[in-house]
């Protein structure tokens, strides 16, 4: 941390300069769309500015597929994290090299596994007429719901917690719990007073992690629930495609400037957060 | 406060760790498990801290057996050979740790690490996160946190060995007065001699999972049981010697035998120190290397018949006895051990 700070003192002019091209290229890439974006957003039928469909954002439909998506995320980010962080720390610790490279292997792949494939596997399982669902002769619909594309999300955000949080685990040094130990702590007192903390920091930026990636997640939602469970992306996709209503677009516009302000939102309250939980470190 | 270890037995695997070690620590005593690397010095001092339990045999503290106590409830303060402070709390919460496990209010916790500190000499660094600090200054704050619930025994497992020579020697020193201070029962475990011989009470000597001597620095420096022991603690020079009833020849001297030889060709075991070397023209050896140490200088003399002899000589004489120079090799009178005849003895002449 204060390797870096101090760096960027050193570096001074120079190092802008050298970074200069960079920098215009990322302005370009993600300038123009946010540019492309606002405008859009802002502009009313009659060809001038307001707000009109920012307020149409904020009402019915659309409000409800906000608060979807944003509770979906949640709930991902926290389960994903804690189950992750659980499988990724039985994991190091079976002392078995082969299940651990098995496990971290099959992490980096299943963390990248999304879109209509990951749909039509759960599909095929434990769909309507899915092979599970068959076999236990459970009910239709028990995938096609909130809950059905959270456990759909889980598939692929715990492995990717599981890579967050391995490197972090692997760095809680075993003298901290015998010294812990040593002082009379339970295993409990350990994880609360030093295990926890020491990996705040690694569990709030995969929680963050998994609700971006669960927030902005499009094609598996598609492919699986269709309308039946309102998301603010398959809201933007209609309203872009013009599959409901026409003359939408702009709406689909301030959507998606909603969405950049939730997750503006989360990393103010994740910003904070980690300085915070990071405090020692510094 | 008494630690006995009583036949201790564990193995990991295949490797035997502990061979039936016993060994009877005294009130207020500071002992030092000194030997090899993977003699079972750390299997040992887990043993006694809790985190390994012995196959067979028992851990006595204060007459109690406590082998199957588990750690967090033994009365055993830990030092740990490095990196043990937990990272996210600063200097005072780290040494007031143990009595926030044990739900103290604040205000005696803050008093108690202060106490400590100032007892390690940190006095102003209650603040400080432990990657703010030195090594050697991490160390010392282990040491208060160790002390902090005032255990019955303090256990030091190769504290020093992770900083540079000199604060090891300095920080060494303190551990010894705080340990008189305190009067705690202390075993240090280290693989360093001079350590070991510069701080202990006694020293235990151990090989290959079990106790090979145990007595006093002196005793262990000057009378080794063992010739293994006389290896280990300080350096050893093997010289051809031939017995004859009490006394034994070496380089044409005549030395009293100490203890009884092992046969009639032996090897007569003598330190650096107990060799003289003067110079003379028609000297049968020459000095191949000298290297300054300080207070004295060690050097390696080749003598003349083959075989090589080591010698302390003070530092001061290290310029006039320089590498090359031809000189005679004579020993201090004085009762020598002995060990069986090894290969490495040359035909030796006469010297002096
Ligand atoms: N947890 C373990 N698993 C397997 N083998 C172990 C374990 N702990 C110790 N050993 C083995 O037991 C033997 C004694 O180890 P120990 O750590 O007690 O040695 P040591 O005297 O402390 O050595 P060092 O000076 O290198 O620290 C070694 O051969 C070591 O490899
Ligand atoms: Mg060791």
């Amino acid at each position: 941390m204060s390797a870096l700070v101090k760096n960027r003192r050193r570096g001074g002019g120079a190092g802008w300069l050298a970074a200069a091209p960079l920098l215009a290229v990322t302005l370009i890439a993600f300038g123009i769309p946010v540019a492309v974006l606002v405008i859009g957003a802002f502009s009313v039928e009659d060809g001038g500015l307001g707000f009109d469909n920012l307020s149409a954002t904020m009402r019915e439909p659309y409000i409800g597929s906000l608060w979807s998506s944003v509770k979906l995320s949640g709930v991902v980010a926290v389960l994903g994290a804690i189950l992750g962080a659980f499988l990724a720390q039985a994991v190091l610790t079976s002392r078995s090299g082969l299940l651990r490279e098995a496990v971290l292997t099959a992490s980096g792949v299943l963390s990248n596994f999304g879109g209509v494939p990951l749909a039509f596997i759960w599909i095929a399982t434990l769909g309507n007429s899915g092979v599970v669902t068959a076999a236990l002769g459970l009910g239709a619909g028990a995938l096609y719901n909130f809950w059905g594309l959270a456990l759909v999300y889980l598939y692929f955000s715990v492995p990717l917690m599981v890579l967050v949080i391995a490197p972090a685990l692997d760095g809680l040094k075993p003298q901290w719990r015998e010294a812990a130990q040593n002082s009379g702590a339970s295993t409990w007192q350990f994880w609360r007073m030093v295990g926890i903390p020491v990996l705040g920091p690694s569990l709030l930026g995969g929680g963050v992690l998994l609700f971006g990636g669960a927030f902005a997640a499009y094609a598996t939602a598609a492919a699986m629930v269709g309308a039946s469970v309102p998301l603010v992306t398959l809201q933007i996709a209609d309203a872009l495609t013009g599959n409901v209503l026409i003359g939408y677009e702009n709406v689909a516009l301030a959507l998606s400037l909603d969405m950049i302000v939730i997750a503006l939102l989360v990393m103010a309250v994740y910003l904070p957060l980690q300085k915070r939980s990071s405090r020692w470190l510094a | 406060m008494t630690v006995e270890f009583r036949e201790l037995r564990r193995s990991f695997g295949g490797t035997v760790a502990l061979d039936g070690l016993s060994l009877k620590i005294e009130q207020g005593e500071l002992i030092a498990l000194l030997g090899p690397s993977g003699c079972g010095k750390t299997t040992a001092l887990r043993c006694v801290a809790g985190f390994e339990r012995p196959d067979t045999g028992a851990v006595f503290i204060d007459g109690a057996d406590v082998t199957r106590v588990p750690a967090n409830r033994r009365d055993a303060g830990m030092v740990f050979q490095s990196y043990s402070l937990f990272p996210n709390l600063n200097v005072r919460d780290n040494v007031a740790f143990g009595l926030r496990v044990r739900r103290r209010p604040t205000s005696e916790r803050h008093d108690r690490a202060a106490e400590l500190l100032e007892l390690v000499g940190l006095g102003g660094f209650g603040e400080r996160y432990p990657h703010q600090l030195s090594g050697g200054q991490q160390q010392r704050v282990a040491l208060a946190r160790a002390l902090a619930l005032q255990p019955k025994v303090l256990l030091l497992d190769e504290p020093l060995s992770a900083l540079d020579a000199k604060v090891r020697v300095s920080l060494r020193e303190e551990i010894r007065r705080l340990q008189l201070e305190l009067g705690i029962t202390t075993i240090f475990v280290t693989h360093d001699q001079e350590e070991a011989l510069s701080v202990a009470d006694r020293v235990a000597v151990l090989k290959s999972g079990r106790l090979e001597q145990v007595g006093s620095p002196a005793e262990v420096y000057d009378r080794p049981s063992t010739p293994f022991v006389a290896e280990f603690v300080g350096t050893m020079n093997h010289l051809p010697g031939r017995v004859t009833g009490s006394t034994v020849e070496v380089f044409g001297q005549i030395l009293p035998l100490d203890g009884t030889a092992p046969g009639e060709e032996v090897d007569v075991l003598v330190r650096p120190e107990a060799v003289r070397v003067t110079p003379s023209e028609d000297g049968h050896g020459f000095i191949l290397a000298s290297s300054f140490r300080g207070s004295i200088a060690r050097l390696r003399v080749q003598l003349d018949g083959g075989g090589e002899v080591l010698a302390d000589v003070p530092g001061h004489e290290a310029v006039r006895l320089a590498p090359g120079l031809k000189v005679d090799v004579t020993l201090v009178e004085r009762p020598v051990l002995t060990a069986e005849r090894t290969a490495v003895a040359a035909p030796v002449e006469p010297v002096g």
